[in-house]
């Protein structure tokens, strides 16, 4: 028999960046908000204290700060043929857990998307015809526009006290900022990051082939900050444990270093741990959402908790799981591609290119998560599509992410994964290696996306979620084109060795490997009721008191890391609640 | 012999009688200091203003316990003392007490039922509260406040101390006069020398004690008022005098600090963390100004000039490496890297940055242990990171409070201001006495520090102390 709490003015579900950002933006008007959060609760100290949390046993191989798939995991197939089976083990992605979410764990790199990313559909079709766009890509605008999200942008990097260089401020182009990028209102709160010496040798390498090196927008700070809710960074020492790791300095900016304290002295906001939502309940005429069932984990009883406004804000797999179980929107169809509930799931396309030099030192201990330095001369809005015969584009980059001894070593390909050979390739390259990488869109196809899975169930006895998902070729020559720009940046660099791993030609998703934590998709945002499952608002089109927010909302991905656009949209989202929603509850659109 | 006995026979005569008023001779209740009409009613809010003026709930509270409901421990010189319920409960509260007995409580240190209050109840402070805060606490605690029935653990010192009659001869030699302030006619010094002799009672940790324990000075005038004090062994910074590390706070830093507990120099420690979190955070805008001003003034008064603040290295990474950050101007962690920019390098950070192997125990202890906040300058960052270079608690003349933080950490106090409780992670896992003593030794002699050396059983006496207090818990 489940019990029932007293009712909310809003629920939230999940307290990572979204939830905190919705959170605090709603309490702020006054209304009784509380968030339910799955894991446990999390502060820098002692949480992430030092030394403990630089423990890469324990956190960077074994995923101390990720969600167990025992608790929760999705099933993975590539094509509408195959069996799913659960992803019993982490790998390919690492979804996080607990107060902060993926927000702790990330490594700091927060990019606004081109604008022409949000009206893609359109820019295509308008550039370069619609019969460029393969049968099977079912690539959307957004619905709403980069000047639109461009103050909320801007409010988020504020929040986060972003570390870098505008490359344009209202249209005029700043010397050493990527000279590609949207016009933006103002400049970073805080300067770029220093460069490691990798990324020094890359610009210089990029600069004398023409190309335009800018430094990477970092959420490591480079100097203390303090953002509009008081919260405080401090500047990041370089120690190299960021992705996989709660920041023990301060210095990243997570909901714990730029929002939950400032949360949590607010009376009217509240939140539970260990308190995992397993559906969002509908009125009758299921026009509106009444609540959410959740799972009281110390108590081990089930919760009704009643709210007038319902927020999805968990990671993006979550939210597509959450709406497919609860009845939010019609279940996508990949037959008859009819359905929105589901529809789109993307992830990113990534490759690089290592370089080994038996006479530079690196000293890869010497590292920030979001340091380097960046091209966008190949990135989305440079290529002509129709020429090249790809819809995408990459970033192109360098810079030391990653300090950890035993994930970060670089190794000649064919050195054995243990024995002597391998202690002596240790020994002669650890410090001598660097790379040169490309991150690039990921579109959507017809039949990538998530349903309920026919077989496998959870703890709690509901469906898994199922994916099914594949690589594209459209994706896979975007990729070998980065590689045609990258290995030649990289022979002007003259290494020893060097070494290159792009997707090739009938390359299968391999869930083994980790490649990224950029899920994207299945809840997606447009203008029309049969083809998105929320609004521009990022509201349910079915039931207005139900808004799902997050990276669950890309209609395809960008070619950038997801975090900044999931942050403007979070503020874009709390400020049509804020100012058109609560003073009148109703469909926005 | 015979007059030797007299004499003696004289004296103890005179003992008795002294001890016989003493014990018997009724208490005299200092009266209003102003009269206000019978029906006066304090504005609306002065109330509770006055209490977080006053700060009653940091002591008054026991630790995640009711408001005012009493039973925090106060560890004194004396011995614990727990703080009293002063909630409107007539049987274990205040709910009983006249204004006249309320106020008497403030004033004179006297319980409704004539009984002396230990001086734990700053009433040598409080005797300045003018009669509108008097009546606005009065009006708030009886009637703001919930009754909350609670007798907690009664203080129970050992003898001599037991007798609290003894305390009337104290307070005949220890307490000042009531209603006297400093006040050079200026609106704002005068509303800071009364908040900060009176309401805010900062001389009671902030001041020496003379030998009969009282405060060495009550007001301005006072060469020992506000010079620096002790209080649970960790000293009391003084904020005034050639030692006083505000004199090289500029104006704003001094109120940030104040408001929030932290500016770019220093962050709030030990007992002061609940006076910001209590008190502090809640004063109005325009009575920080005051208390600055009043401060400043003291410390203006001596006749060293104030020096001046040190030059900021807002952006530490960049200054570290040398260069501007841009692409190809050298690069952080490596032997291209630039120089420590235009800064003078002083030996302690040549010693930091150079960071031989065979470095002594202390600067590599600092290396492995502190500097990722706080930096081979020993500036730490604005605001997050405290200096350490002339930290008056590094510096202090007690090491208590630096081999304490160093052991178990600390924490700023969340206030409107800045809301984060950032943690400074404690270390007494990690280190021994020894390495603590190494440590605390090196922060007290580098950059411009200089301060006597820690040794290992100082270190080994403090975590002694808080291990006792802990299994005592």
């Amino acid at each position: 028999m489940a019990r029932t709490e007293a009712k909310k003015d809003v629920v939230i579900v999940g307290l990572g960046w979204t939830g905190s950002i919705l959170g605090i933006e709603l309490a702020r008007e006054g209304l009784e908000v509380l968030a339910l959060e799955r894991g446990p609760d999390r502060y820098t100290v002692p949480d992430f204290r030092y030394p403990d949390v630089i423990d890469e046993l324990k956190f960077g191989i074994r995923f101390g700060f990720m969600q167990k798939p025992r608790n929760s995991t999705v099933t993975i197939r590539r094509d509408l043929q195959e069996t799913a089976l659960p992803y019993r083990q982490l790998g390919s992605f690492l979804p996080g857990d607990g107060v902060g979410g993926a927000g702790i764990h990330w490594n700091g790199q927060n990019w606004r998307a081109m604008e022409n990313e949000f009206t893609l559909r359109s820019y295509v079709e308008q550039n370069f015809g619609a019969e460029i766009i393969p049968e099977d890509m079912t690539i959307q605008d957004w619905g709403v526009t980069y000047a639109e999200l461009e103050p909320f942008f801007d409010r988020f990097e504020h929040v986060l006290g972003i570390s870098g260089q505008a490359g344009n401020v209202n249209g005029q182009i700043i010397e050493g900022g990527n000279p590609f990028e949207a016009p933006r209102s103002r400049d970073f709160p805080l300067p770029p990051l220093p460069n490691t010496y990798d990324s020094v040798l890359f610009a210089e390498a990029a600069r004398a082939m023409g190309y335009h090196p800018f430094p990477r927008p970092a959420a490591n700070a480079s100097a203390a900050w303090t953002n509009e809710y008081g919260m405080q960074l401090g500047p990041c020492n370089f120690c190299g444990f960021c992705e996989r790791y709660g920041c023990l300095n301060y210095s990243k900016a997570s909901p714990q270093t730029c929002i939950l304290d400032a949360l949590r002295r607010m009376p009217n906001f509240s939140y539970r741990t260990n308190s995992e939502v397993l559906r969002v309940d509908l009125a009758e005429d299921r026009q509106t959402a009444t609540g959410v069932t959740y799972w009281d984990e110390e108590a081990q009883e089930e919760v009704f908790q009643p709210a007038d406004i319902v927020l999805l804000c968990a990671y993006q797999l979550h939210n597509v799981h959450l709406m497919l179980l609860s009845g939010i929107g019609e279940p996508y169809n990949p037959v008859t591609g009819e359905g929105v509930t589901g529809k789109n799931y993307a992830y990113q396309m990534n490759g690089g290119t290592t370089l080994f030099f038996k006479d530079k030192h690196f000293n890869p201990f010497v590292a920030s998560g979001a340091n380097g330095l960046s091209i966008d001369d190949f990135a989305i809005n440079q290529i002509d599509f129709a020429a090249e015969g790809f819809i995408g584009g990459s970033y192109i980059t360098a810079g030391v992410a990653n300090g950890q001894p035993i994930r970060g070593i670089g190794l000649p390909r064919g050195t054995p994964s243990w024995g002597e050979e391998w202690k002596t390739a240790v020994a002669d390259w650890y410090g001598h290696s660097m790379s040169i990488g490309s991150h690039g869109s990921n579109m959507a196809y017809r039949d990538c996306y998530l349903d309920l899975d026919p077989t496998y169930t959870d703890r709690h006895g509901r469906p898994l979620m199922r994916m099914t998902f594949n690589w594209k070729p459209n994706d896979i020559r975007m990729t070998q084109f980065m590689r045609s720009k990258i290995e030649p940046i990289a022979e002007s660099m003259n290494p020893d060795i060097w070494q290159s791993s792009y997707k090739a030609e009938g390359a299968q998703y391999d869930v083994r490997p980790y490649q990224t934590t950029h899920n994207v998709g299945g809840a997606i945002m447009g203008d029309d009721p049969n083809t998105s499952a929320v609004n521009r608002y990022l509201q349910a089109w079915g039931q207005h008191n139900v808004f799902s927010i997050g990276a669950s909302a890309f209609p395809q991905n960008i070619q950038y890391n997801p975090t900044g656009v999931v942050g403007a949209l979070a503020y874009w989202a709390a400020e049509a609640i804020r100012k058109d929603y609560l003073p009148n509850p109703r469909p926005l659109v | 012999m015979i007059t030797f006995l007299r004499i003696l026979t004289g004296l103890v005569l005179l003992g008795l009688l002294v001890l016989a008023a003493i014990l018997f001779v009724p208490v005299q209740r200092t009266p209003a200091l102003a009269a206000l009409p019978e029906d006066y009613t304090p504005p609306e809010g002065a109330g509770e203003y006055a209490m977080r003026l006053a700060d009653c709930e940091a002591c008054h509270t026991a630790e995640g316990g009711t408001p005012f409901a009493g039973g925090r421990k106060i560890e004194s010189p004396l011995g614990t003392i727990y703080s009293t319920n002063i909630t409107p409960d007539e049987e274990t509260g205040i709910g009983r007490y006249s204004l006249d007995e309320f106020r008497a409580a403030l004033y004179d240190g006297i319980r409704q039922d004539g009984a002396h209050l230990y001086p734990a109840m700053p009433y040598a402070n409080y005797r300045k509260l003018s009669e509108e805060d008097v009546r606005a606490l009065y009006a708030f605690f009886m009637e703001e406040v919930e009754p909350v029935s609670n007798s907690g653990p009664q203080t129970a010192l050992p003898f001599p101390f037991s007798q609290r009659w003894g305390i009337r001869t104290w307070k005949w030699a220890a307490l000042g006069e009531p209603g006297e302030l400093s006040s050079t006619g200026d609106a704002l010094y005068d509303r800071g020398a009364y908040l900060v002799e009176g309401p805010g009672h900062c001389g009671a940790c902030h001041s020496p004690r003379n030998l009969v324990m009282g405060e060495a000075g009550y007001t301005a005038a006072d060469g020992d008022f506000l010079m620096g004090g002790e209080i649970d062994g960790w000293t009391a910074p003084p904020l005034r005098g050639p030692d006083s590390a505000i004199r090289r706070w500029s104006a704003d830093d001094l109120k940030l600090f104040l408001a929030s507990g932290r500016n770019n120099h220093a962050g709030v420690n030990g007992e002061m963390q609940l006076v910001v979190r209590d008190s502090l955070q809640f004063y109005s805008s325009e009575d920080l100004d005051a208390v600055v001003a009043y401060l400043r003034a003291l410390a203006d008064s001596e006749e060293e000039p104030r020096p001046a603040d040190p030059p900021r290295t807002l952006d530490r990474l960049r200054d570290e490496i040398g260069g501007t950050g841009a692409v190809a101007t050298g690069a952080v962690g490596t032997d291209t890297g630039g120089t420590a920019g235009t800064r003078e390098v002083g030996e302690t950070e040549a010693v930091l940055t150079a960071a031989e192997p065979g470095m002594a125990l202390g600067p590599r202890l600092y290396l492995d242990n502190c500097n990722a906040c706080h930096f081979v300058d020993g500036l730490g960052a604005d605001q997050v990171f405290p200096e350490l270079d002339s930290n008056s608690l590094v510096n202090a003349p007690s090491a208590a409070g630096l081999i304490d933080t160093i052991l178990h950490g600390a924490e700023l106090p969340s206030t409107s201001l800045r809301p984060y409780s950032l943690r400074m992670p404690g270390f007494a896992q990690r280190l021994t006495d020894e390495e603590v003593a190494e440590l605390a030794t090196f922060l007290r002699s580098a950059w411009s520090n200089g301060a006597e050396a820690v040794t290992t059983a100082d270190v080994t006496a403090r975590r002694d102390q808080a291990e006792e207090r802990a299994a005592a818990e």
